[in-house]
């Protein structure tokens, strides 16, 4: 049984409709479309990047490496970044989640911070590499956005679970 | 249907390993044919039709706050209006007065270039744009405005603002176009110094809304302060607009150049109305190598490598 590890005891999930799935990543691509600007820009989290890695983590059997390729194919489009580029960091993302699944088990919310911190600072790398590779330079300030992404984590994990619980308990009554 | 999936005793499809190795080499190749040939823009423009309705809705928070804002005009707001009309009609008193001149100033240039049978210097006409989004990625400064292909937007387009040079169009979507700004690492405007004619090229810094004059030797005349506009060289940029203005030089011995900082005289990243010149006719055929009208920023790479 896979479940989340924050509570003391294993509960069961209701099952996850696909529309949810659908929505929650086009709610993080509307999150990442937002007017940022200056600092906020560079502090501004990776919500897709967050929600993938969430949705890999928790069903690796229904969203996996290749929805994740075709969602970071949308986001070049939305950020008229070279095609491929988001897609290559976000397959590497999900791979990183599919391979974290088997280990969620044994971790608990602290313990996952900083293995998705990782994951997170790879999928960061990556993008920035290929921008160093084609445009020959790297704007420092854009690796602060590891930082905020990964502090989101925990309180995007409850955020989820209390959401799929609440749905639970609603369809009980 | 979700409890089942602890029953599968048998992998479905190909591992995690065979996929990531896949989808990374499709995305690696798409990348190189993307950044070698430019052949994928038809199917960007296919995906933006899919990503074009997220991107409007992130436009309506700010837009909505616009509204409300609009709904409470305090008094403060009424006096703030008052003082700007006054200010912008004595304004307009002293362009009206600036404007005869410069058509009485207009005509005797036509007549002395007619007469010295010069190509006549071509008007320019406008087209009235606004900026949809900002770009929301740190590395570039770009923004979308809201005339696209349906418009008849072309790549390579001046956008400017009342105040002078802002950008230049480099993608064209079917209701969007792409406008990088001039402050864009390595974006190269071909300018001249108002006060004395000196022909140099201005370089966005891209990580500042600043801008750098390269390659003047200690020497050159440039002083804090000095305007320089658009020199109308290699036809892509009309003459005589304004680009920036000198904020600091630096000159250190030990270093062959010297170091000289300006910022844009237009607002580069502050106004939400633009103005997009049309295409200045085309000039005649460099002789040999590119043509001139290429784009700047491909010699501005060029230059960097060297």
């Amino acid at each position: 049984m896979r479940t989340l590890n924050v509570q003391s005891k294993p509960e069961i999930q209701r099952p996850i409709r696909n529309a949810y799935i659908v929505i929650t990543v086009l709610a993080a691509l509307f999150l990442n479309g937002l007017p940022w600007s200056g600092i906020w820009l560079m502090l501004r989290p990776d919500f897709v990047a967050l929600v993938l890695l969430y949705w890999c983590m928790h069903k690796p059997w229904r969203f996996g490496i290749g929805l994740s390729w075709a969602v970071g194919i949308l986001a070049d489009v939305a950020d008229a970044s070279l095609f491929g580029q988001h897609a290559l960091a976000y397959t590497l993302l999900a791979f990183g989640g599919v391979v974290l699944n088997h280990r969620l088990k044994m971790f608990d919310l602290r313990q996952q911070t900083f293995q998705v911190f990782g994951i997170i600072t790879l999928t960061y790398v990556v993008y920035a590499l290929i921008h160093w590779q084609v445009n020959g330079f790297v704007v420092w300030g854009y690796f602060l956005g590891v930082l905020t992404s990964t502090l989101l984590w925990t309180p995007f994990n409850l955020m989820f679970h209390s959401m799929q619980q609440k749905r639970m308990s609603e369809r009980v009554s | 249907m979700d409890s089942t999936q602890s029953f599968r005793f048998f992998n479905r499809g190909p591992s995690p390993v065979v996929r990531l190795v896949f989808f990374s080499a499709l995305s690696l190749l798409l990348m190189f044919v993307d950044a070698r040939f430019r052949y994928l823009e038809s199917a960007r423009s296919v995906v933006s039709v899919l990503i074009t309705p997220i991107q409007r809705l992130t436009a309506m928070p700010a837009y909505l706050l616009d509204q409300i804002g609009d709904i409470f005009i305090t008094q403060q707001a009424q006096r703030d209006l008052k003082s700007t009309n006054n200010q912008l009609q004595i304004q307009h008193q002293q362009d009206a007065a600036k404007l005869l001149q410069l058509q009485s100033s207009q005509l005797e240039n036509q007549q002395l270039r007619t007469l010295s049978s010069l190509p006549l210097s071509p008007g320019y006409t406008a087209q009235l744009v606004e900026v949809v989004y900002a770009e929301r990625d740190v590395f570039k400064r770009r923004v979308l405005i809201s005339k696209g292909a349906n418009a008849k937007m072309e790549m390579g387009q001046v956008v400017m603002d009342d105040k002078g040079i802002v950008g230049q169009i480099t993608r064209v979507y079917p209701w969007l176009s792409e406008v990088t700004l001039i402050t864009e690492k390595d974006r190269a405007v071909p300018v001249q110094v108002l006060r004395n004619g000196l022909r140099s090229i201005v370089f966005g810094a891209g990580d500042t809304s600043q801008l750098a004059l390269r390659f003047m030797p200690e020497s050159a005349d440039i002083q804090v302060g000095d305007v320089l506009v658009t020199s109308g060289i290699d036809g892509v940029y009309p003459q005589g607009i304004p680009v920036a203005k000198v904020a600091k030089v630096e000159r250190d011995p030990s270093y062959p150049f010297a170091r000289i900082f300006c910022l844009p005289t237009a607002g580069v990243d502050q106004h939400r109305h633009l103005l997009v010149l049309a295409k200045p006719p085309k000039l005649p055929e460099r002789p040999a190598e590119e043509p001139v009208t290429g784009e700047v920023d491909k010699r501005a790479k060029g230059r960097r490598r060297n």
